[in-house]
């Protein structure tokens, strides 16, 4: 009954400088607090420990800033998008800004499942000539294949990085350095992050910051 | 100088839960740094995590901040990775808030919340970039002061101090920011704004008092050595307690309780004769019913935490503590409110209670006997009877919870392996009662301490257990206590030998303090980095014995190290409870009518007469 009134709402979100060292269970326990500040209506999962109806389109790595980030909310009662931007302008920690807000199919898919690909803004501080760079990022994406190894849980795994990258280029701009933009695959089909393609390109210890500007859905 | 955010990213990516050190969480305070007469950061000895959960600190901070002239910012332990990182990169200790130089600050707080945070004390003052001596910081801002429990036997940690605060903190720490006003404008000097603070009622000014030792080690007399330093410093305590803090700092990182927290009532009536808190937070003043709800609402809306803490030593105790629950559940239901109740009684009064506020979720309740036997029970005074706890753990079995947390002691005064041997039955006897309910999912946990002797309470003058009978004890309940249905834990008992000296050491310590801190010490209460070897040698070093702090009777004659702290508790009403502790005799709530600790001719108490 109540059900019929429900609403999903997408918010897509920027993360700034203050807080880009938190990680996404820290991200989500601050989202679930602004929202009981600002005394939104979020639906509860039943049950003896009910959790709001939050969903996140990808984890958002430690020590990333983002201008695009994108989080689904199941509100009991409907409220309009702007509403809910002027309630959470006020709760919102700093460092945490809305950027839009849209009604969404309640029917949807879960938002993860649909997220394919990421885009990245990546400032390294490396003082090689640019010309090399240009030539080493052709070498990567005239490639056939980019077999690579990593470790996760203590495993090693090889893969190829080459399918997963699907554009990279060198920006102007970049300060005491480059600045690259890159999309890579994101999700079911293989997951790849900037580290792995600085790897790539011989620039693994350079000092870096990252930035995801954008998730395709 | 600020830190720049641009030095703290070569680090920050390269340590374990960095949003610790970054700040900006939600209600932390930044004000005009410029502006602020006096800037005082307020440091906690141990990780954020863990310092994010202390009551008092959130007090404090809110209290100082609420003044126009004043400025609060916060500090805690860099952990082991970021210290390294710190050092290596050549950055000190600073603030949260506004990423300044601890140094830079004009009064740097500690909460010294106990013993084994001292040797984390000395590091943050050197990776402050201050000397850890307060004599060789010499007319040099910060002012050092601390707090907090541990400040009820300071003489540990005299050295590396300038003052002490004792008691209640919200009023005298106002007076003492008042005093370094008054000191940076007319351009007093260090002694004279020490000597400004001594007369502050319950400030304590280590270096105004001299301290001589008799042949056989114990001390002979404490003496004022400045007309402004008065021969007893008399504990603070605020009569009623000012509303609570609301605008509670909300980290990212999760802390140890990470809830928001409404203090219902600060002291005990209870009596335990082993605990500190319960004599030195007394006299007992409660929050009424309408404080608090408005308190919780006005958390709840201001920091949008999903669970709310009632905090006191003896929650289940607040006369209006059943509406208080009731009532909060009612009124949080969407979203819901978690409410938790840290201390819960042995009866079955608390059982109900947590049935309102557990709700469905039943996921454990937690009790606290302190000995197994009854005889045992009467010497420490816990009002508690073996039917009260089979009873209690029947009605929390029968309310469909299917775990039970035990809390024991071993190591108290008088106790002999047959009061040990009481613990396995009893243990075995709420097992018993789980398993007529539950069958063998019925669970009981039990959790060990060995009990430490601490400064103000009747057990003072009592040793800490011999390392062999403590070996034997544990043993016998390893043995006693196992199985499918129970499980036995405790708490590192190496630990036990330094906490108990440090807590009733006198001021040669500090040299003890110093030379384990510069032999590696630090974060002693974290098991994965003590190391007991490292202060035998700083004893040795000093020539002195940590076993003769620890094991030794003391006599009533004896002077002790914390004798002119004046707690309000008479060290007379201590003995005397001590004396009947011995002959197993005990003394009744205070709420039931006065007992007479003394607390209504020093310091004022409105339960007595």
């Amino acid at each position: 009954m109540m059900r019929m009134n429900r609403q999903r709402l997408r918010i897509t979100f920027a993360r700034g400088e203050a807080i880009k060292y938190i990680s996404h269970l820290d991200l989500a326990r601050a989202w679930e607090r602004a929202f009981r500040r600002a005394g939104v209506p979020l639906a509860y999962s039943q049950g003896f420990n009910p959790r709001p109806k939050m969903a996140f389109a990808a984890a958002l790595p430690v020590g990333y800033t983002a201008t695009a980030e994108m989080v689904d909310i199941l509100l009991e009662k409907p409220l309009a998008p702007l509403d809910l931007a002027r309630r959470l302008a006020v709760a919102l920690p700093p460092g945490l800004q809305v950027v839009s807000i849209e009604e969404v199919d309640l029917k949807l898919p879960a938002l993860q499942s649909q997220v394919r690909a990421a885009e990245y803004r990546v400032n390294v501080v490396w003082t090689g000539d640019r010309a090399d760079l240009e030539a080493r990022i052709a070498a990567l994406l005239a490639a056939s294949t980019l077999p690579r190894e990593r470790v996760r849980k203590g495993r090693r795994r090889q893969y190829d990085l080459r399918p997963l990258v699907e554009d990279l280029k060198l920006e102007d701009g970049g300060v005491g350095g480059y600045r690259l933009w890159m999309r890579l695959r994101h999700g079911a089909g293989g997951t790849a992050r900037p580290e792995n393609v600085l790897d790539a390109l011989g620039l693994a210890d350079v000092p870096f910051s990252v930035e995801r500007t954008g998730l395709r859905v | 100088m600020q830190i720049a955010h641009r030095l703290l990213d070569r680090i920050l990516p390269t340590v374990t839960m960095p949003a610790r050190y970054t700040g900006g969480e939600w209600n932390s305070v930044v004000k005009d740094w410029d502006a602020a007469q006096v800037r005082l950061v307020l440091a906690y000895p141990d990780v954020y995590q863990v310092g994010m959960s202390n009551l008092g600190l959130m007090i404090l901070y809110d209290v100082v901040n609420r003044q126009p002239g004043f400025l609060a910012e916060r500090a805690y332990a860099p952990w082991v990775d970021m210290e390294t990182a710190m050092r290596q990169a050549g950055i000190p200790l600073y603030s949260l808030e506004s990423r300044h130089p601890l140094r830079e600050f004009d009064v740097l707080g500690f909460t010294l919340p106990y013993e084994l945070n001292f040797s984390n004390v000395l590091n943050m003052l050197d990776l402050a970039g201050l000397p850890v001596l307060a004599a060789e910081r010499g007319e040099n801002w910060p002012l050092v002061i601390g707090g907090g429990v541990g400040a009820v036997n300071a003489e540990p940690l005299a050295d590396f101090f300038d003052a002490f605060a004792i008691g209640d903190g919200e009023e005298v720490i106002l007076e003492i920011l008042n005093a370094c006003a008054q000191a940076k404008k007319s351009g007093a000097g260090k002694p004279e704004l020490l000597r400004a603070l001594a007369g502050i009622p319950g400030v304590y000014v280590p270096g105004l008092y001299q301290v001589m030792y008799r042949d056989d080690g114990t001390v002979a007399a404490v003496t004022p050595a400045a007309p402004e330093a008065s021969p007893r410093i008399v504990r603070r305590i605020v009569p009623q307690l000012p509303p609570p803090p609301v605008d509670l700092v909300v980290p990212y990182v999760k802390a140890v309780h990470d809830r928001g927290m409404v203090e219902i009532a600060r002291g005990c009536t209870a009596g335990c004769r082993f605990c500190q808190a319960g004599m030195v937070y007394r006299p007992l003043r409660e929050r009424s019913l309408p404080e608090v709800l408005a308190a919780v609402e006005a958390v709840v809306r201001r920091t949008g935490y999903e669970e709310i803490a009632l905090v006191s030593l003896n929650s289940a105790s607040h006369p209006q503590i059943e509406e208080m629950v009731r009532e909060l559940i009612a009124r949080y239901s969407h979203p819901p409110l978690a409410v938790s109740l840290p201390s819960l009684r042995v009866d079955t009064f608390s059982v109900r209670l947590a049935e309102l506020f557990q709700g469905r979720r039943k996921t454990g309740l937690t009790f606290a006997p302190e000995a197994g036997s009854q005889r045992l029970r009467d010497v420490i005074n816990k009002q508690v009877t073996e039917e009260d706890l089979l009873s209690t753990a029947e009605a929390a079995f029968a309310g469909g919870w299917q775990r039970i947390k035990l809390y024991f002691m071993i190591g108290l005064p008088t106790e002999t392996l047959d009061d040990v041997a009481a613990i396995v039955e009893l243990v075995q006897e709420v097992q018993a009662v789980g398993r007529r309910y539950h069958g063998r999912r019925a669970q009981v946990n039990v959790s060990v301490a060995t009990f430490i002797p601490k400064p103000h309470t009747p057990f003072q003058w009592s040793p800490l257990v011999g390392e062999d009978d403590l070996a034997a004890r544990l043993s016998l309940l390893r043995r006693g206590i196992k199985g499918r249905g129970v499980k036995l834990s405790w708490h590192a008992p190496q630990t036990s030998l330094l906490e108990a000296a440090l807590a009733r050491g006198d001021r040669r310590l500090g040299r003890v303090i110093r030379h384990a801190w510069q032999y590696g010490a630090r974060f002693d209460a974290w098991p994965e980095h003590f190391d007991l070897e490292v202060w035998r040698r700083a004893f040795a070093a000093e020539g002195l014995d940590a076993d003769w702090y620890a094991r030794r009777e003391r006599s009533f004659a004896e002077v002790l190290p914390w004798d002119h702290i004046e707690n309000g508790v008479s060290k007379s009403f201590l003995w005397e409870e001590y004396r009947r502790a011995l002959r197993s005799e005990t003394t009744p709530d205070c709420r039931l009518g006065c007992v007479g600790c003394g607390l209504a001719e020093t310091l004022g108490c409105e339960g007595a007469g």
